[in-house]
Parts: C-alpha cells; sequence; structure tokens
C-alpha cells in the first residue's frame, strides 16, 4: 500500500455506545422532511406548497438564488405541512409518504457521454446537493469543473457508522458513480480510505482516480483534512468533496435513473439501548426506533455526529447527509463542585483529570457545557486537535474582528464547520468556534460575490 | 447538596433581571457557579464539550502553588526567629508566618475582587477566574513585610491598570502579579530591595541580633561576593539554596517547592513545559556564555547556581508559563522562554540598579510577545503565498 499518510493530532472522543455491526431491522416511517439547513447558504423557494402531491424525484423547493439547483422528493406522497420559525425562515418540509411509488424517471447516462450530460441528470435529479464544495461548505455551481474531487471513504467521528460494513453490498454502485465523476474534473479523484480498509481493493483505480490511506485520530476522516495533506487548496480554486456512502445513491442513480437517497444508519449513543444499524432513507422519521430503541425521555436525538450534527429531539428526521444518529443525555442538571472533583468518570482532552488514567474507557458523555463562556485564555489548545496547517484560533480571532484580510490570509478556505469542531469541543473557554467560522465563512463569500 | 441547590433556586429570581438585587447579580452568578457546574446545555455546536473549563483550569494553578506557599509560611518564620537570635521551632515558623502571610491574602483578594465584580457587572460578564490566580501569586512575590496599604495600592493598579483597562482576564499585554510587582518595586524602592527587607521583622528591628545580615544572595553576589553566607555569617550550600532556607520573596526561595507545582503544571499539561524548557536553557545559555567571558566574581558565578537565585525558578515555572501574556504560538514559546531566560541572568549580572532581573525580563518579553507570534504566523501566512505563486505562474 503507497500512499499512507498518518495523521498525529487530533483526538478520539471514547464515547460509549457503539454501533454494533448487525442491521437491526429496516425504519419504518410514514413521514420524511426536507431541511434547508441542511445545506450552508441556502435559501429556499418553494415550488410545491402544503397539500400538494409529489412524486419520488419531483422538485420540492429550489435554490432561489441559483434556480437550476433543485431539491427532489424522496417519496412519493403530498406535502404534510412546512415548517418556518423566526421571519418566516423555512425549517422543514414535510412530506407525506402513500403507497402509490410514484417516481420521475431520469435518463438514463451512456458511456460515452458528456459531464455536461452527466451533471444534467445530477442536477435535475436531485443528487447534486450531496456534493459539497470547498471553499465555503456549499453546494458547488454545476457550470464550475473543480481542480479536484476529494471522496473520504471512512468517517472518524466518535460513535460513526463504519463505512466497511454498510458499503460491503454497494460496491457495483460506487464503483459505476466513480466511472461517471472522473468525468467532471480536469484534475484527479482522490479516493481516501482508512489504513485498515478491506473496501479499497474492490473499487476501481483507473485514469485520473487515486487513492490514498490515511491514519490517526479524528478528524483523520474529514476531507478537510485529507484536501491538506494531499493538495491543499488555494484561494481561487475550487474543489469538490463526497462521502462514499453518497457514491452508493449516485451509482443507483445511474443504475436505475431513479433517486432514492438509501442510507444505511448508525444509531448509537450511551442512551441507545441496542446500538446497532438500520435501513432507511435521507429525510426519514425515526421517531419508531427513537420510541423502542432509547432508554430515557431526557436524551438528546442527533442526526450526524456528536460534533457536528443536528438536535432532532423535537422532529426527528434523518439529515440529507448523514449515516449515523446518536442519542446521549441531555446535561441540563447541576453538578455540586463539578470542578474541582478528580473526575474519573470525566473524559477530557487535556490532563486535568484522573479519566487520562484510564485511556481504553467508555464515557457516557452528556450536553453539558461543562463550564461558562470565557475570553480566550488558554493557548495551544486548538493546535493539538487539528492536522490542517493553519493557526485555529488566530482565525477565529481575525472572524471576531471581521478582518477579511487576514481571514483570507490564515487558510479560512481550507476550512468548514466539521474540521474545527474538535476544537470547538475542547475549548476551556467554551467559544462557539464552529458558528464564528460559518460567519467568516459566509463574510468573505459575500465580499467576493 | 439538594438544600443548598433549592435555596439558591429559591434565591435567584432576585438577582435576575428585574429583581430588586439586580445589580448583584455577577457575584451571585460567581457564588452559584464556585458551587455548581450550572445547567447549561449546548445550543449550537458541537453538542458536548470537554470538562474542562476556566475554574478546573485555574484550581490546577492554585494546587500548584500550594508547596511554594506552604514552605513560604514556614521560611518566614524560620528567617524571622534566626535574626531574633531565637531557636526557630516549626509550629513557631508556621503559627508567625500564618499571622504574616495570611494578612495579606485578604488584602489582595478584597481589592482585586471588589474590582473584579464591579467589572463583571458593569460589563455583564461572568466573574472571570484570573483574579484567583493572580490573587494567589502576588502575595509570593512581595517581602512578607509589606505594608498592607502598599500591598492594596499595588494590587488594584495591576488589576486596573494591568488587566481591566484592556479588556480583562484574557485581553491584558502584561501578567497582572508581576505589574503589582513592577509598581511596588518602582513606588516603593524602600520597601522592596536593600538588606532588610526580605526578613520578616528586620524593617522594624527590633530585638535582631547584633551584626545579623538581612542580605539577600543577590545582592550579596551584586557586591562582589559569591562565597554565600546567610544572616549570621555561615556560609550557604547549593543544598541551602534548592530546599530554599534563603531570604526573599514569600513563595520564591525553595526551588524544590517550585518543582512540584511545576511537575503539577506539566502533568496535566496546564503549564506550558515548552515555555519552562527553553527558558531554563535560556538561562543556561546567558550563564554560561558569563561564565566564558567572566571579568568579575558574579560573572564567574556557575551557571547552575543562577537557576536557584532569586525568583528564576518561580518566574520561570508561574510567570513566564501565563498563557494570556505568553506567546500563543508553539513555536513561538520557544523563542519566547529562550529570551526570557537570556535577559532575566543578563540584567541579573550587568545590570547594576536590579538585582533581580526576572521580573523585568518577564514584563519585556511580555510587550514582544505579540511581535514573536506576528512572525510565526507570517512564516504561516507566507507559505500559503508561496504555495498560490507557484500556481499561478
Amino acid at each position: 500500500m503507497n500512499n499512507i499518510i498518518r495523521i498525529r493530532k487530533g483526538l478520539d472522543i471514547k464515547l460509549a455506545g457503539k454501533p454494533e455491526k448487525n442491521i437491526i431491522g429496516e425504519v419504518s416511517f410514514e413521514s420524511v422532511s426536507i431541511r434547508p439547513a441542511d445545506f450552508p447558504g441556502l435559501i429556499p423557494k418553494l415550488i410545491k406548497k402544503e397539500d400538494d402531491e409529489v412524486k419520488s424525484g419531483e422538485v420540492v423547493f429550489i435554490d432561489k438564488y441559483r434556480p437550476e439547483i433543485v431539491f427532489t422528493s424522496p417519496v412519493s406522497g403530498k406535502i404534510l405541512s412546512v415548517i418556518r420559525g423566526e421571519k418566516r425562515k423555512i425549517l422543514e418540509i414535510i412530506i407525506q409518504k402513500n403507497n402509490l411509488n410514484d417516481f420521475v424517471q431520469f435518463s438514463l447516462i451512456a458511456d460515452e457521454q458528456s459531464s455536461e450530460k452527466i451533471k444534467e441528470v445530477f442536477v435535475n435529479s436531485g443528487i447534486w446537493p450531496l456534493f459539497v464544495q470547498r471553499p465555503y461548505g456549499i453546494i458547488p455551481d454545476p457550470k464550475d469543473t473543480p481542480r479536484d474531487i476529494f471522496i473520504s471513504f471512512f468517517d472518524s467521528a466518535p460513535l460513526a457508522a463504519d463505512y466497511d460494513f454498510i458499503l460491503k453490498d454497494k460496491i457495483d454502485e460506487i464503483n459505476l458513480a466513480l466511472s461517471k465523476i472522473k468525468k467532471l474534473t480536469n484534475g484527479n479523484v482522490f479516493l481516501c480510505f482508512h489504513k485498515n480498509t478491506v473496501l479499497a481493493n474492490d473499487i476501481i483505480e483507473v485514469e485520473n482516480i487515486k487513492k490514498y490511506y490515511f491514519d490517526g485520530p479524528h478528524p483523520s476522516g474529514l476531507s478537510g483534512v485529507h484536501i491538506n495533506k494531499i493538495k491543499p487548496i488555494n484561494k481561487g480554486e475550487i474543489i469538490w468533496t463526497l462521502k462514499a456512502t453518497d457514491l452508493a445513491i449516485i451509482g443507483n442513480l445511474i443504475k436505475t435513473g431513479r433517486y432514492y437517497p438509501e442510507r444505511i444508519i448508525a444509531f448509537a449513543g450511551s442512551e441507545v439501548k441496542n446500538p446497532g444499524y438500520y435501513k432507511t432513507i435521507a429525510g426519514a422519521n425515526l421517531s419508531e426506533i427513537i420510541k423502542t430503541n432509547v432508554k430515557t425521555q431526557n436524551a438528546r436525538i442527533i442526526s450526524g455526529n456528536v460534533l457536528t450534527g443536528t438536535n432532532i429531539t423535537e422532529r426527528p428526521f434523518l439529515g440529507f447527509f448523514d449515516n449515523l444518529v446518536c442519542a446521549i443525555p441531555e446535561g441540563n442538571k447541576y453538578e455540586f463542585l463539578g470542578w474541582v472533583k478528580p473526575g474519573i468518570n470525566k473524559f477530557s482532552a487535556s490532563a486535568t483529570f484522573l479519566s487520562k488514567l484510564f485511556p481504553k474507557k467508555e464515557y457516557e458523555i452528556d450536553t453539558n457545557l461543562h463550564g461558562g463562556k470565557r475570553a480566550y485564555v488558554v493557548t495551544g489548545q486548538y493546535e493539538k486537535v487539528c492536522p490542517i496547517d493553519i493557526y485555529p484560533q488566530i482565525l477565529i480571532k481575525a472572524i471576531l474582528a471581521e478582518d477579511i484580510d487576514k481571514m483570507e490570509q490564515l487558510g479560512i478556505y481550507e476550512v468548514i464547520e466539521e474540521d474545527l469542531a474538535l476544537c470547538e469541543y475542547v475549548c476551556t473557554s467554551k467559544i462557539e468556534v464552529q458558528s464564528i467560522l460559518r460567519r467568516g465563512l459566509d463574510l468573505v463569500r459575500k465580499e467576493f460575490a | 447538596m439538594n438544600f443548598l441547590r433549592k435555596t439558591l433556586d429559591k434565591v435567584k429570581p432576585n438577582f435576575e433581571k428585574g429583581g430588586k438585587f439586580y445589580f448583584l447579580h455577577s457575584t451571585f452568578d460567581a457564588m452559584e457557579t464556585f458551587l455548581f457546574v450550572p445547567n447549561k446545555v449546548t445550543r449550537t455546536g458541537a453538542h458536548i464539550r470537554d470538562f474542562m473549563d476556566m475554574k478546573r483550569n485555574m484550581i490546577i494553578v492554585f494546587i500548584a502553588l500550594l508547596p511554594a506557599l506552604f514552605f513560604g509560611i514556614w521560611n518566614t518564620g524560620n528567617h524571622h526567629f534566626l535574626a531574633i537570635g531565637e531557636e526557630p521551632t516549626f509550629w513557631g515558623n508556621v503559627l508567625y508566618g500564618l499571622k504574616k502571610i495570611i494578612p495579606l491574602y485578604i488584602v489582595v483578594y478584597a481589592v482585586g475582587g471588589a474590582i473584579e465584580v464591579a467589572f463583571a457587572q458593569i460589563r455583564k460578564h461572568e466573574v472571570n477566574e484570573g483574579l484567583f490566580v493572580t490573587g494567589m501569586l502576588i502575595p509570593l512575590i512581595v517581602p512578607a513585610d509589606i505594608p498592607l496599604w502598599m500591598l492594596a495600592i499595588a494590587t488594584a493598579f495591576a488589576i486596573l491598570i494591568g488587566k481591566e483597562i484592556f479588556g480583562g482576564t484574557g485581553m491584558n499585554i502584561l501578567n497582572p502579579a508581576l505589574t503589582a510587582r513592577a509598581f511596588l518595586f518602582f513606588a516603593y524602592p524602600a520597601w522592596m530591595s536593600g538588606d532588610k527587607v526580605w526578613i520578616s521583622g528586620m524593617m522594624s528591628g527590633e530585638n535582631i541580633v547584633d551584626g545579623f545580615s538581612g542580605a539577600t544572595l543577590l545582592s550579596q553576589a551584586a557586591a562582589g561576593t559569591t562565597n554565600f553566607v546567610n544572616g549570621l555569617g555561615q556560609s550557604v550550600t547549593l543544598s541551602d539554596m534548592f530546599w530554599g532556607f534563603i531570604p526573599g520573596s514569600v513563595g520564591e526561595t525553595s526551588v524544590a517547592a517550585i518543582l512540584i507545582g511545576a511537575f503539577i503544571l506539566i502533568l496535566t499539561g496546564v503549564g506550558s513545559w515548552k515555555i519552562m524548557l527553553s527558558t531554563l536553557i535560556g538561562g543556561i545559555t546567558m550563564g554560561l556564555l558569563l561564565n566564558i567571558f567572566a571579568v568579575n566574581s558574579y560573572m564567574a558565578l556557575p551557571w547552575y547556581e543562577h537557576l536557584l537565585l532569586g525568583g528564576f525558578a518561580f518566574g520561570l515555572v508561574f510567570m513566564a508559563t501565563d498563557p494570556v501574556t505568553a506567546a500563543q504560538t508553539e513555536k513561538g514559546k520557544y523563542i519566547y522562554g529562550f529570551l526570557i531566560g537570556f535577559l532575566a541572568i543578563l540584567i541579573r549580572v550587568l545590570n547594576p540598579a536590579y538585582p533581580e532581573g526576572m521580573m523585568l525580563a518577564i514584563l519585556l518579553m511580555n510587550v514582544f510577545a505579540p511581535l514573536i507570534d506576528y512572525m510565526v504566523i507570517q512564516s504561516n501566512i507566507k507559505k500559503r503565498i508561496k504555495r498560490l505563486q507557484k500556481i499561478n505562474s
């Protein structure tokens, strides 16, 4: 195996409730939802309204400023409701499933077809938003040609689903998808595997498709890290990223001409009775498995991982990109003199708790902030968990000062929220790193729009 | 603890917006969060957060300072009784030390605390824990006999001018504890230097044994004798210096006690080993350089003795490592520390006006730390620019 890159900086948060490698069953659901907030920077414009009938693959809403980008229904049914928040912002579009199984048939992509034709099918079917563009972490513009495409074949986040396990029956779809995606760039398609992968041998490696292998703690599975280590992004360049699990959905579209965002999700965390895997689709209502497989009422349900996921306790719909759902205890309780206790049960990146003596132990960690917000005091903490060659704390300060030049110089193009999620986790001063970074990204994007 | 929690919950509304004690809300908040880690949960971003918080960070520094404090209490009494010609006893020493040092703490925490709480209230912040450590440090770096009103003014100066005008904990440029010491040093030099201030009781001069000298080893060295003697004229051994049986500021004399603190800080990662190591190397380098070019006995003082004298060890472990005023980049920390050690010994030996160079070296490097960071960050920025130029060419 060539091209092994070892990541040293980072942190594996040892959460209890890892998913067992077996498929418990299929989630039965009545409704699905599409959540515009899954796509940073998107302002949705509804095409369908409440009570309208939709087929699977039919457009539900579009991007207001880039109307060619469409979002399609994963099921046939009717629009049950549009949930709005402050300033009538659309939070969620809920679709009630029917059993008619009506679907839109998209054209099949022949072998010799051009990248334009491939993009057209990808865009019209609604799988286009699976692509993420760097910089900014937004849905890419179909007119662009990216420098390279990076695809991550493993997830290093806490409790993450094992891609080797969930993709073992999807090799054909993945290879099919890769055979088309490789035409979308003049550069390379970098496939980034974990060092101990079992999948890699079955995946094609032709022409501009290159395989790399990574080893080390989280965030070694994130595309931001892969890009930085293989071929860093520069100002003015565009890179697209995908996850291997998305390739299965794309491959299925190419094979059948149908949009069917099937997901095998891991259901994990210390509040899950029986952590394991379920079959379902993107956006599905997960009430059933939450009711049967979560221990307590006072749990937070998260679509995605505990560092970057969305709180779905109130409306339990699976996110567009996610193949992990976590249930962890809410931390809405007081702890007497918590900050002086020796802390045998308190996992920490720092060495200030006795838990450091038990490196193998797994922990139940709740959602408590574990302290109050302060100005920056401690330094060097972020750097320890950020393998990307930037100065995260200095970057965050530049964003707080809204200094766009400095943000650029400090490499804001190289990161999106997930890349700095661990910085937020470890922060002694409890700074909201991810939302500050998003503010910075939006600011820079607006400046150069 | 349920009773306590219930009581707090009952009185809490009075301190919240609209309550009659709203003007005391940050005081209440400080008390409440001291007793209980709050029930706040994550709203945005990461759903779980590390158990590490500012209180934890500060309590570790606090614990690390305890050995130096305990030794300082004993040492204050010990030297006092030697000076008045009585046989020192362990409990006698401790009692005398406590009598001297507890008032210092009361003054520092009362003055500092009042300012800190007032600013938290005005800024609508939570009360910062920074004072907890600053207040612990100040009494350790002054003579035990310092008049309390001077200490009060110095503390107020350090917290106000050293910290709050820059925006409070985390925003300050100079180390607040050292700012207090520098203030005392320049405003009241009679109480901060000379041969009498370092031994408790000598300033008042009552019952002092005839011929007893309170000169510190550094002032002896500055005067040209490096065959150090104690107050009674007996010679001082290296082991006396290491264990701290010498006069000096309350907490600075025992290298052994300071090393325990260093061990705690390094083991927990709260203090930067990079700064400590590079300060040590900087000090040794300067010591060796002076040895090579020695033209007088002070310059010829063996390099390792420098490490045991004065405030070098204390400054290295507890002052240079203050994360707010130190260099913030990891590479910068090496440069910052090295220069502190280097300059401290340089000032100490070659500047006759200041017998101790550590305080000034650290304050000077506090001022230069942002410049060091700037250079380190600039090299990262340049790397990025070069990458871009390569592609465009």
